[in-house]
């Protein structure tokens, strides 16, 4: 293990370590614990000029006042209702592909599969004005279907590498000896291959959830009324109506934040464990 | 309906049967692969090659649109706008570059197995989850002048304050430090993973040849930690290139334009109140992704080599 374990270091270093740690993790977050403590100021607190000292009072209402006195309840709505089909499209469309760039060999599968992982990495801007002329002629501008359908396209780039590197570290003799069974190559995938890629789809669900939630760029170029804009989007424009009222700002983009944080913290595990996919490998 | 008519047609079905028996292996990956294809096509591989061909045209976006040939890319080299954009991408991609390293010394401080030492590293890998837009807002405040905690700061160590999202001087700069929060967490959990994957033997024996602290790091560790560096180094790069929501949401590109980047200079011409120049967006585009194909081809040549190695 590098460096020395701790334990094994004089003991001061041992104490010095220990408060090392809860200091450089408050320097770390002071950006965040800052928000987090104004977005229980009274507005009177910021008002009086206390910035920095802790509120007088824990002033809840900054939360109630958010959702009382704008749309954010509708645009966490629309969230949801983005983000979960894009979830489930993606992570279904790359099982399939994912699946049959790892099993089969054919000529072009490396330039199928590198087309996946380069469209990934493009950026957004040479999309933008087809994508949403596509999507005004299709009837979907400013509508959540027209959001999540790009999201699924767009993300079964990624899916589809993190499914095919996982499958291939799957024992490829059980699907040998299902094909000498007999067994049809669909029921290899459904039967076999399918229930051995749970954790993938754990991990995979739980970092495209996260992706798609914190999307901005998309919102902003596809939706434009509050009846259809994710949070992030919405985030922007309250952001605008509520030009110093920090308290507020602070408490709707933490309520904003909440959802992939809970993601996070609950399925820590899948979450990691997908995002380092490869970080191992070689 | 006659007894040979019968056969024949239960021939027909066996003959169809045995075509698919015979070539399901041929068959299946393009049926399994057909969704996923036929989705990324019309969302992704086409719309780039749209954007190229839109980008020699005159367009607003819904009238005709008129062809006029190089004219947006020689606007474009006249732009000073253009030019400004281009050197704060530069900055972005060398700045950014600095969480790979950043990320691996948080990654070593990290890696012990004191007790509560999970949580530490989850509680620092944080502002990875938040949305952009939210890391936007909170660097705003921690900048904003007059009550921000950094403008304080630097008001208490230098005597006074400087606005950094309103001074062209420093802006870019601001935003990059914001990008950087995440960034740095992202390579710290990448690193973290791979520090798990170290060889313990390789470490015993540099120990035993007398290898330690920075030269145990630089010759035995860093080398172990490849795959972990790649992708840090690709995630980092693309993220420069695609910075966008942090510049949009703290500052619009301002003042005066002076944190503008290629993304967001692109979407500016493109869609905001300034017009609708399609056209010349595109052309700003087909620039930016010029850039980053020199990296993705990298990556991917890279990427090749590995899978026909192993």
């Amino acid at each position: 293990m590098f460096p020395k374990p701790i334990e094994k270091t004089a003991p001061p270093i041992q104490v010095l370590y220990k408060v090392a740690l809860p200091v450089a993790l408050v320097l770390w977050l002071l950006p965040l614990l800052g928000v987090a403590m104004t977005s229980l100021k009274p507005s009177s607190d910021l008002a009086a000029g206390n910035y920095f000292g802790p509120p007088s009072y824990l002033a809840f209402s900054n939360y109630l006042d958010v959702f009382r006195n704008s749309p954010i309840a509708s645009y966490i709505l629309n969230s949801f209702k983005v983000t979960i089909p894009t979830v489930i499209g993606a992570v279904a469309l790359s099982c399939l592909s994912g699946f049959a760039l790892a099993v089969y060999r054919f000529r072009s599968n490396l330039l199928v599969f590198f087309m996946f992982v380069a469209g990934n990495f493009v950026p957004f801007q040479i999309l933008m004005v087809p994508v949403r002329d596509l999507t005004v002629q299709t009837g979907l501008y400013n509508t959540i279907t027209g959001l999540a359908l790009f999201h699924i396209a767009f993300q079964s780039g990624f899916c589809t590498l993190f499914m095919r590197n996982f499958i291939r570290g799957l024992p490829f003799e059980l699907i040998e000896s299902a094909r000498v069974e007999g067994v049809s190559e669909f029921k290899i995938f459904w039967y076999i291959v399918l229930p051995l890629m749970r954790p993938a789809l754990a991990a995979l669900s739980v970092l495209i959830f996260t992706f798609i939630w914190n999307d901005y760029f998309w919102a902003t170029v596809l939706t434009t009324s509050a009846e259809t804009q994710p949070v992030t989007a919405g985030l922007y424009s309250l952001n605008g109506q509520w030009i110093a009222q920090w308290q507020l700002v602070s408490a709707g983009s933490i309520v904003a934040a909440m959802p992939p944080v809970l993601m996070f913290f609950l399925m820590q595990r899948h979450f990691i464990a997908g995002l380092t996919l490869g970080a191992t490998k070689g | 309906m006659t007894d040979s008519a019968i056969a024949a047609s239960a021939e027909a079905t066996s003959v169809n049967r045995s075509y698919w028996r015979r070539n399901q292996r041929k068959l299946a990956p393009w049926l399994f692969l057909a969704p996923g294809i036929a989705m990324f096509l019309l969302y992704v591989i086409y719309p780039i090659v749209e954007s190229m061909w839109l980008s020699f045209y005159d367009w607003d976006g819904l009238g005709a649109k008129a062809w006029i040939g190089l004219e947006n890319y020689r606007e474009l080299f006249d732009d000073d706008a253009f030019y400004t954009s281009l050197k704060n991408n530069i900055l972005w991609l060398v700045l950014y570059m600095l969480a790979v390293p950043a990320g691996l010394f948080i990654a070593l401080f990290l890696n012990q197995t004191v007790r509560g030492i999970r949580i530490y590293k989850s509680l620092f890998f944080f502002p990875f989850v938040i949305s952009q837009v939210v890391v936007g807002l909170i660097f705003s405040w921690f900048y904003a002048p007059n009550f921000g905690l950094f403008y304080h700061l630097i008001e208490w160590l230098t005597g006074t304050g400087v606005a950094v999202l309103a001074d062209d001087r420093y802006v870019t700069y601001g935003i990059i430090a914001a990008g950087l929060w995440p960034q740095i967490a992202y390579c710290m959990i990448l690193y973290l993973t791979g520090l798990n994957n170290v060889s313990p033997d390789q470490i015993e024996a540099a120990r035993l040849d007398g290898a330690k602290g920075w030269r145990m790091l630089w010759f035995v560790i860093v080398p172990q930690l490849r795959p972990a560096t790649f992708i840090a180094v690709v995630v980092t790069v693309i993220g420069a290139l695609r910075s966008f929501d942090l510049v949009s949401i703290m500052t619009d590109g301002g003042p005066y334009g002076s944190s503008r980047v290629l993304s967001f200079y692109m979407y500016e011409q493109a869609l905001s109140e300034y017009g609708y120049r399609m056209g010349y967006g595109a052309a700003i585009a087909v620039v930016l992704f010029a850039i980053m194909m020199v990296f993705i081809s990298g990556f991917i040549w890279k990427m090749v080599r590995d899978e026909q190695g192993g």
